[in-house]
């Protein structure tokens, strides 16, 4: 098996700092941007092992996401932006044991 | 409710006990399945929690050391710092079996193993902050690797456990008790025809004894 690579989308000032590690940044300032990148490493299939995208941009692209989320790769991961989290992340974490279990048997 | 269109015969009957066994069989099967995705589910959900609520606290503290290092140095030059990284990863994948889901695995390379070279400037132009910034995301790195490992687990997990349990449920609330049913109704009509036979005898008995010998039973 051949090596996967990683990809950060973000606005620029949340991602750049991932550059530095060698992880594969591409920072977009619109949505739109946010979602042809997006389609653009899914095109690129399985090249990319774990995709980070700001929780702020996931917002607005969550129909891409949750269609991507039954598949093996990539696996698409919300991270907090610059301007902090909204909580989407533990939110998604709740859809899915509701999505299992049927109801939500957290706290 | 048994369908009509089942036909009352021994050997649809033994057909659809043969069909009810395997349900049976197919149900309890599919409930221990579903029982253990669920005891691994509620693994990786606590595991999911403690990483990602690190990783977010991991991420925040660098992000706010990066926006003062992004406040004490022109854009320009904060670009140029990065713009070439001297380090890389790379990510290798190996599946793991959960009870018949594949999860992944990441197993991580750097390019360079010296942790220094995840600094790719020199230190003369660029603050301090930027140093800080950087080994606080490298450091998080793990935890984001691992924590993509549980979600992705998770994601799948949870897409595994509807499907059995629509399948248990179907299996327990549809197929099982439509199968019970229709074995009632073939049984019933059966044991009708049976009565309707031995009537149908005694009254040809009673016809031929009469005819014969001129006296009647009953």
């Amino acid at each position: 098996m051949s090596g996967y690579k990683i990809a950060v989308i973000g606005d620029k000032d949340s991602v750049i700092g991932f550059k530095a590690l060698g992880l594969e940044v591409i920072d977009v300032n619109t949505p739109a941007e946010a979602k042809e990148a997006f389609a653009g490493l899914l095109r690129s299939k399985d090249e990319y092992a774990i995709i980070y995208i700001t929780e702020q941009l996931a917002d607005k692209l969550s129909d891409e996401i949750s269609a991507a989320k039954d598949k093996v790769t990539p696996a698409v991961i919300l991270i907090p932006s610059k301007s902090g989290t909204l909580g989407m992340g533990m939110s998604a974490l709740k859809k899915a044991v509701e999505r299992a279990i049927g109801s939500d048997i957290l706290q | 409710m048994a369908s009509i269109t089942i036909k009352p015969t021994r050997m649809e009957l033994n057909r659809i006990k043969a069909r009810l066994k395997v349900a049976r069989r197919g149900h309890k099967l599919l409930k221990d399945k579903r029982d253990e995705l669920m005891r691994q589910f509620m693994l990786v959900i606590k595991e999911n929690r403690l990483l990602r609520e690190k990783v977010e606290s991991g991420l925040a503290k660098a992000m706010g050391a990066m926006s003062v290092a992004s406040a004490l140095m022109s854009p320009e030059m904060l670009e140029q710092a990065l713009l070439y990284p001297k380090q890389s990863v790379e990510v290798r994948m190996k599946y793991k079996n959960i009870m018949g889901v594949n999860v992944p695995e990441y197993e991580f390379r750097t390019k360079n193993d010296d942790p220094s070279e995840i600094f790719p400037y020199s230190y003369a132009m660029t603050s301090g902050e930027l140093d800080d910034a950087i080994s606080i995301l490298s450091e998080t790195l793990d935890d984001m690797l691992e924590l993509a490992r549980v979600e992705k687990a998770m994601q799948l997990l949870a897409q595994e456990i509807e499907k059995t349990r629509r399948r248990v449920n179907a299996l327990e609330y549809v197929m099982i008790p439509e199968m019970e049913q229709n074995i009632k109704y073939i049984r019933m009509k059966l044991e009708e025809n049976e009565r309707g036979n031995i009537t149908r005898l005694m009254k040809v008995k009673d016809a031929i004894l009469k005819e014969a010998h001129g006296y009647e039973t009953i």
